[in-house]
């Protein structure tokens, strides 16, 4: 299967679809707005049918926040890489994807928990790992995070 | 009278116990807060975080051959496997071909290692159920495999083997002998551990029907390793997206579609005679040469992003990793297996009793620090 084929069923469904160049796997770059939309699609459409997703990733870039969803498709062993930007670093917000993929309910508290994003609609957005912690303070995963006792600069 | 009415309102009542983080059939420190009416569980909620290391913070500021030693200390008992991932990403972003016979021997390893994982959670498995006795024949047999380990890693469980580029040192010269031997003798008792407990009244009475999940919702909920399997979900990364020597060897993907406990038991099973299969057919044909590609002294990974998916014991490890062209990743995400099947415990549980709720936390055999990270 290569990625030409793959390009052009996505572009079918999704004829808005943005692609980033050439990776490791097909990559698409949207507006957070479009998440939600875009996965239904993807899930949804009998010729591609991604309804597995494997990873699910928070990134903190210089001018923006990124989800990273990496899809997989169990029937024709497609895989994409979908990249939805938010560019409020202030105020962070992105919808969830945990009623398409039940998988991302945990993730999504996850990157919550490490990055600060709110995922709107989540039913159950609490941090993960961190709460039990009383003196962490903030979201130690965003590249501004200063902890002078418990990380050593190098 | 005053009795009737005590139980009752006790039957009648929801109430809420923990169980962990110490508690024995959590395997670690994990905490379940679980709703009960009775006996039966109406909600299970996961409390996660009591050995959470940071680990993918830390590798922020460490150098690639630096992070190797750190993902063994994720999911222990497939350290070879967790290795492999994070070595198999760097060499793909340098572009570097590991010679053939470290390929062989990487293979060979993960499977050994793969059996002495599944060995462990059989001994587990048992004794969650009250067979005691699985224990110590688990234990013994797991033995073997770490004494082959010791023997050419030095180490028995956080191996830290494998490199970027290839192997620490070479095997040791009796390595294929004890391998074969092992072999040999895994393949006479293996049927010894269905007589024990596969086929026990008890034991098939506890597992069949309990824990359901379905092929659509195992999917969904990212229930990948031997509990995806059990539900007809076709997840084996050696199969359809092979590394190392996966596309040259010949095995099945061991399918079960009932979704219960007891296919997830029948998963591990079968995966061990598979592995087993894997690893006799690759033991005497390793070929002569290095045990390690040439590296740089510094390894520096060229700009862009990088996932490497292996199949580790309990499921789908990824490794995602983003590079600025330093020496240290921008960004390292470790995609563990036990972090999503347990997603789906409060699924699995409801409406079970809450003594089932130890076989189907068995049946997934989580490792706590590899959810936690």
């Amino acid at each position: 299967m290569n990625n030409e084929v793959l390009k052009e069923k996505i572009l079918a469904v999704l004829p808005k679809a943005e692609f980033a160049p050439a990776g490791q796997w097909l990559t698409i770059t949207l507006p957070k707005e479009r998440i939600r939309s875009y996965c239904q699609t993807l899930k949804d459409s009998p010729e591609l049918r991604f309804d597995f997703l494997f990873c699910q990733t928070g990134l903190d870039l210089a001018d923006q926040f990124q989800v990273i969803y990496h899809l997989e498709s169990t029937e024709f062993r497609y895989v994409i890489v979908l990249k939805a930007s938010i560019p409020n670093k202030e105020n962070p917000e992105i919808d969830t994807v945990s009623d398409i993929y039940r998988t991302a309910e945990f993730h999504e508290r996850e990157i919550y928990d490490f990055f600060g994003i709110h995922f709107k609609q989540h039913p159950d957005l609490r941090r993960i790992f961190l709460d039990e912690i009383s003196d962490m303070i903030g979201h130690p995963f965003r590249k501004d995070y200063k902890d002078e006792v418990n990380i050593i600069e190098r | 009278m005053i009795e009737d009415t005590v139980i009752g309102s006790i039957e009648q009542q929801e109430y809420t116990i923990n169980m962990g983080p110490q508690h024995p059939s959590t395997h670690g420190v994990l905490r379940l807060v679980v709703s009960l009416k009775g006996e039966i569980v109406t909600q299970v909620k996961p409390h996660l975080g009591y050995i959470h290391r940071g680990i993918e913070k830390m590798s922020e500021s460490m150098t690639y051959p630096q992070i190797v030693h750190l993902t063994d200390r994720l999911d222990y008992l497939s350290a070879h496997i967790n290795n492999h991932a994070l070595c198999l990403a760097v060499e793909n972003a340098l572009q570097v071909e590991v010679p053939e016979r470290v390929k062989y021997i990487r293979t060979i390893m993960d499977e050994l290692n793969r059996i002495a994982s599944h060995q462990l959670w059989w001994c587990s498995f048992g004794m969650d159920l009250g067979a005691l006795t699985c224990f110590f024949y688990g234990l013994r047999d797991r033995e073997y495999i770490l004494d082959i380990f010791e023997e050419s890693c030095g180490s028995r469980l956080l191996h830290s083997y494998y490199t970027p580029g290839g192997l620490m040192k070479d095997i040791h010269p009796g390595f294929q002998k004890r391998v074969k031997d092992f072999i040999k003798y895994f393949r006479k008792v293996l049927p010894e551990y269905d007589q024990l407990l596969t086929g026990n009244v008890i034991m098939q009475e506890r597992t069949r029907g309990i824990g359901n999940i379905t092929k659509e919702e195992a999917i969904s909920y990212g229930f990948t390793g031997p509990s995806g399997r059990g539900s007809g979900f076709a997840c084996d990364v050696r199969k359809h997206h092979p590394y190392a020597l996966y596309d040259k060897v010949d095995f099945q993907e061991v399918l079960y579609h009932e979704g219960d406990s007891l296919a997830r038991y029948q998963v591990r099973i079968g995966e061990m005679w598979e592995s087993m299969k894997i690893i006799e057919q690759l033991i005497d044909n390793i070929p002569e040469g290095d045990y390690s590609a040439k590296m740089k002294a510094v390894i520096k990974l060229p700009e862009g992003e990088y996932y490497q998916r292996v199949e580790a014991a309990r499921g789908e490890f990824g490794v995602y990793i983003l590079s600025d062209g330093g020496k240290t990743p921008y960004r390292l995400k470790l995609r563990s297996p036990n972090f999503s099947n347990l997603s789906a415990i409060d699924l699995l549980a409801r409406n079970f009793k809450i003594a089932d709720l130890i076989a189907i936390g068995g049946s997934l055999d989580l490792v706590i620090p590899d959810i936690d990270r």
